[in-house]
C-alpha cells in the first residue's frame, strides 16, 4: 500500500469563521442540500448581499458567476464564487428563481467582472439579469432559437439525454445522426419559421451597441469622424477567430466591444451529456496550449466529488506535467505577444524550439503532443516511460529543468527584455491599476502583472504545492512590459518547482492510480468546484452531480474569457496600433473563451 | 524517372546543337510544377489544428521545404485554404466570404477531425458537421489535431493533385465567371440560402405535424 497524500481540497469549501446568515437573518440561509455548501440568498437582498461581503468581509474577488437549471423543482439557480484576494477558500453564494421567468439582479455595479459572464447566462440558460447595462447574447448571435443549456433545449442531433446511447452500445447499432434529421444536416426551425421573412440581425447592431456612431465631432474644434474599425474574425494578430469592433477618433480608441463565440463548440451542453471520464479529453480542447492543466483542474473537481485519494507519485508527475505546460505556454505567450507587436516569427520560432521539446516528453508519456488526456480521476494514466530520446527520462528531465529551460528563459531575456522598441511599445500601454484588476476579476499574469500577488497554488492550496518552495512572481505597473515580465518570473519559478520535482521524483515509487481503473464513474449527488492556477489564470470547473453516470451540469470558469472583460477599459485612449499588442498581453486563447 | 530527366530527354527529336539547352514539356507540366511549387495558404486559423499548423511553419517541420511558408493574411493572395479547426455556424458565413474572396486556382484542405466531419463536437449545436457542407474540399487530413507530419503529407497530397490537373478541364478555365458560393444566414439557426427549398418543405411538414399534435390535445383536454 502507497503512503496517500489527502484529498486536494476539502469537503468544505465554505471558511468555517463566517457565518452570513446571522448578519442577514431574512436574507440568507445556509445551503443545507446534502453534498451542497455555501448560501442561498433571495433575489432581492442579492446587491446589499453581496456589496456587505465586498466592504465588510473582505471577499473583493468575484471569481464565477454562473447557472444551474434545476428543471425537476422548476428553479434556476445562479451560482456565484467569491474569493478573498488575501488567501483562503471559497464563499459561494446562491439566487434561486423561478424557472419560467428567471430574473436575478445583476452584480454588475459590485463587480464588473460579472458582466461578460451574466451575459454568458443569460444567452445558453436565459437567465435575465435586471440592471445589466448590456444584455445581450455573448456566444451564439442574437436571434439564435432557445437557450440552449436549459435541460429541455434539445440540439438538433438530439439522440438521448445520456451517453452512452443505447443505439451505439451494448447494440453496436449505430447510424449518422443526419439520418435522423429531417433537415438533414446539423440544423433546426421554430415550426413557425420561414425562410423567406427572415431578416438577420444586421451589422449595425453590433456597431450601434459598441457606443460607436452616436456623435461625430466634437462641435466646435477641428471637426473629425468617428470611424468604426472591425478587427477579425479573421485576423492573424486575433489569436484565433476574435472580433473587436473598435470606434475611433483619429488615431485614438473610444470604445472597444469584443465580439466572441466563433469558437462556441458548445463544450458544456456536450460535457453534460457525456460520462464523467469522457469529458477528460474534451477539456484537453479548452486550452488547447495547456492540455494537461486543463486535465488537473477537471480531475480535482470530480475527486472532490469522490473524495478520491491521490497516490504521491501520481501527485508528483501531475505537478512536474502542469509546470512545464506552464513554461510551454509562456513561452507561446512571448512569442506571440512579440509577434503582435512586429517582431514577426523570429522570437516565437525560439519559443517554439524549447516547446517542441516538452511536447515530445509529453507525446512519449501520454502517447499525443498536444491534447494529453493524460490525468485520471485519482491520478494518472501512465507513468513517465523508462527511456527516451536514447537515454533515461530522469537524466533527460534533468538537463531540462537544470540547464535547458533555465538557458533558454536567459536567452529569451536578453534578447528581448531591453530591446528599445519593445521598451517603448509596452511600458506605460495598457495599464491595469490594482483595484481595477482584482474589480474585473482578472486571474493569473494579468492580475499578478498589476500588483495583486494572488496565486491559487499559494491562495488556496492543491495538489502538493505546499511542499514546494516557490515564490508568487509579482509587478506592479500593470502594464504591457509588466505582463512580459511576469511571464518570464512565472517561468523561472515554474522551473524551481520542476527541479524540486525531478529531485524527490527517483525515491518516490508506488502507484499511480489509487483504486482500479474505471469507465463509469458515479459520484454522490453533489457539486463541486476545481479551480486551479492555470498559466492564463484561474481555471475552474463547476460540477454539479445528482447521482447519475453523467454531471447534472458542467461549468467552466475560463480564465481567457473573464480576462477579457476588461479589455474594452485597457484600450480606451491608447491608438488604434496598441490594441493587438494590449490583446497580446492578456494571452487568451479562443477554445477557452468560446468553449 | 525524375522530372528532370523527363525534361533533359523528351520524346520529341532535339537537334544536337540545342541538347541540354533547351528542355519541351507540356504546358500543363510547366503550368502545374510552378504553381504546386509555390502555394501560398492563407494565415488562417480556427482552433487547436492552428497551433499545429504553425508548428509547422515553425522551424523544426519547416514548411518552407515546399514553397508554402509564404502564409498570406489576406485571402486575395493566397492559393490555399487550411480549414484548421471547428467550424461553426457563427463563423462558417466568414469562411464562405473568404473562400469567395480567393482568387482562383484556389485549393481547400480541411485539416482535423471537425474541419472533416465535425469531430469530437459534431454533435453540438453551434457546429457545422464539416466545412465541406460549405466549400469543396481537396484533401482530407485526419487526426485531432494531426501531427505537422501528418499536415506535410495532406501539403503533399495537394501538389501530387495540381500536378494532375490539366488547364483544359479545370473549371476556372470555362467559359464565364465562376459562381461564388451563397453566402449562409444566421437565422434561429444557420440558414443555407442553397437549402431553402429543403428548409421550406420540412418546416411546413413540422408546422403541420405541430398542429396536429396541438389539436389532438385540445381534443383531448376538451
Amino acid at each position: 500500500m502507497t503512503e496517500l497524500t489527502a484529498s486536494p481540497q476539502g469537503a468544505a469549501t465554505t471558511a468555517p469563521d463566517l457565518t452570513l446568515d446571522a448578519h442577514f437573518p431574512d436574507a440568507v440561509q445556509k445551503d443545507t442540500r446534502p453534498g451542497y455548501s455555501g448560501y442561498l440568498v433571495n433575489a432581492d437582498k442579492l446587491v446589499e448581499v453581496a456589496t456587505a461581503i465586498r466592504d465588510e468581509m473582505g471577499y473583493d474577488y468575484l471569481s464565477s458567476v454562473t447557472g444551474v437549471d434545476y428543471m425537476n423543482d422548476g428553479k434556476m439557480e445562479v451560482v456565484y464564487h467569491a474569493y478573498r484576494t488575501s488567501g483562503g477558500p471559497a464563499l459561494a453564494l446562491k439566487v434561486q428563481t423561478p424557472r419560467d421567468n428567471a430574473v436575478v439582479p445583476s452584480l454588475v455595479s459590485v463587480y464588473p467582472g460579472a458582466d461578460f459572464q451574466e451575459r454568458e447566462a443569460w444567452d445558453l440558460l436565459g437567465i435575465r439579469f435586471a440592471g445589466h447595462p448590456y444584455l445581450k447574447r455573448i456566444l451564439m448571435w442574437e436571434g439564435f432559437a432557445g437557450h440552449p443549456l436549459r435541460k429541455d433545449w434539445r440540439e438538433p442531433y438530439y439522440e438521448e439525454d445520456h451517453k452512452p446511447f443505447d443505439t451505439r452500445w451494448p447494440g453496436g447499432d449505430f447510424h449518422r445522426s443526419e439520418e435522423n434529421n429531417p433537415f438533414g444536416t446539423n440544423v433546426q426551425y421554430p415550426p413557425d419559421f420561414s425562410v423567406d421573412g427572415w431578416v438577420p440581425e444586421a451589422e449595425d447592431a453590433i456597431y450601434a451597441g459598441a457606443g460607436a456612431l452616436k456623435e461625430s465631432g466634437n462641435g466646435h474644434e477641428l471637426k473629425t469622424d468617428k470611424l468604426v474599425v472591425n478587427l477579425g474574425p479573421q485576423h492573424p494578430s486575433t489569436h484565433g477567430v476574435f472580433r473587436m469592433v473598435v470606434s475611433l477618433n483619429g488615431e485614438t480608441i473610444d470604445h472597444l466591444e469584443p465580439v466572441m463565440g466563433y469558437l462556441h463548440r458548445n463544450h458544456e451542453k456536450i460535457g453534460e451529456r457525456n460520462t464523467y471520464l469522457q469529458n477528460m479529453p474534451y477539456t484537453d480542447r479548452l486550452d488547447y496550449i495547456c492540455s494537461m492543466s486543463n486535465n488537473h483542474g477537471y480531475a480535482l473537481a470530480v475527486e472532490q466529488l469522490q473524495k478520491a485519494k491521490v497516490p504521491e507519485r501520481a501527485e508528483y508527475i501531475r505537478v512536474l506535467m502542469v509546470e512545464l505546460t506552464r513554461i510551454c505556454n509562456h513561452m507561446w505567450a512571448i512569442g506571440f505577444l512579440l509577434n503582435d507587436l512586429g517582431a514577426f516569427f523570429t522570437p516565437a520560432l525560439y519559443a517554439i524550439k524549447e516547446r517542441e521539446l516538452i511536447l515530445d516528453l509529453f507525446e512519449a508519456t501520454a502517447g499525443s503532443r498536444m491534447m494529453c488526456n493524460y490525468m485520471r480521476f485519482g491520478g494518472v494514466y501512465r507513468d513517465l516511460p523508462e527511456k527516451f530520446k536514447d537515454g533515461d527520462t530522469i537524466d533527460f528531465l534533468r538537463e531540462l529543468v537544470n540547464e535547458r529551460l533555465p538557458r533558454a528563459i536567459d536567452d529569451l531575456d536578453t534578447y528581448l527584455t531591453n530591446n528599445e522598441i519593445i521598451r517603448s511599445r509596452c511600458i506605460g500601454v495598457g495599464v491595469l491599476p490594482p483595484d481595477k484588476a482584482i474589480a474585473y476579476s482578472t486571474a493569473g499574469p494579468v492580475l499578478r502583472a498589476s500588483g495583486v500577488p494572488y496565486d491559487v497554488r499559494r491562495a488556496d492550496p492543491y495538489s502538493i504545492y505546499n511542499r514546494f518552495d516557490f515564490d508568487v512572481a509579482v509587478r506592479y505597473n500593470g502594464d504591457v512590459y509588466d505582463r512580459y515580465l511576469i511571464r518570464l518570473d512565472e517561468m523561472r519559478q515554474s522551473v524551481r518547482i520542476c527541479q524540486q520535482v525531478v529531485r524527490d521524483l527517483p525515491t518516490i515509487g508506488g502507484d499511480i492510480m489509487s483504486g482500479k481503473l474505471q469507465y463509469q464513474v458515479r459520484v454522490p449527488a453533489s457539486e463541486a468546484y476545481g479551480r486551479v492556477e492555470n498559466p492564463k489564470g484561474e481555471l475552474g470547473y463547476y460540477v454539479v452531480s445528482n447521482g447519475k453516470a453523467n454531471p447534472w451540469r458542467y461549468h467552466i470558469r475560463a480564465p481567457s474569457f473573464i480576462n477579457l472583460t476588461v479589455l474594452g477599459e485597457l484600450c480606451k485612449g491608447h491608438k488604434v496600433a496598441d490594441v493587438v499588442g494590449i490583446l497580446g498581453s492578456i494571452d487568451i486563447v479562443l477554445g477557452e473563451t468560446d468553449r | 524517372m525524375s522530372a528532370t530527366d523527363e525534361l533533359l530527354n523528351p520524346d520529341f527529336p532535339v537537334p544536337d546543337e540545342l541538347q541540354s539547352n533547351i528542355a519541351i514539356t507540356t504546358i500543363d507540366k510547366i503550368y502545374n510544377w510552378s504553381r504546386r511549387s509555390s502555394m501560398w495558404p492563407m494565415m488562417f486559423g480556427l482552433a487547436c489544428c492552428a497551433i499545429e499548423m504553425i508548428c509547422t511553419a515553425a522551424s523544426r517541420y519547416d514548411l518552407s521545404r515546399f514553397g508554402m511558408e509564404v502564409m498570406r493574411p489576406s485571402p486575395r493572395q493566397s492559393d490555399l485554404m487550411i480549414v484548421s479547426g471547428t467550424v461553426t455556424k457563427k463563423m462558417v458565413p466568414q469562411i464562405v466570404r473568404l473562400y469567395n474572396q480567393m482568387p482562383e486556382p484556389k485549393y481547400v484542405l480541411s485539416m482535423g477531425a471537425c474541419a472533416t466531419g465535425g469531430g469530437p463536437f459534431k454533435e453540438g449545436y453551434n457546429v457545422v458537421s464539416g466545412v465541406d457542407k460549405y466549400v469543396p474540399v481537396d484533401v482530407y487530413v485526419p487526426g485531432c489535431p494531426p501531427t505537422p507530419q501528418a499536415l506535410l503529407f495532406g501539403l503533399i497530397a495537394v501538389q501530387k493533385k495540381i500536378d494532375q490537373q490539366s488547364i483544359l478541364t479545370v473549371p476556372w478555365y470555362q467559359r464565364g465567371p465562376s459562381e461564388a458560393i451563397p453566402v449562409p444566414i444566421l437565422g434561429p439557426d444557420i440558414i443555407d440560402p442553397r437549402q431553402s427549398d429543403v428548409i421550406r418543405v420540412q418546416a411546413a411538414k413540422l408546422a403541420t405535424a405541430a398542429t396536429a399534435v396541438a389539436e389532438l390535445s385540445g381534443a383531448a383536454e376538451a
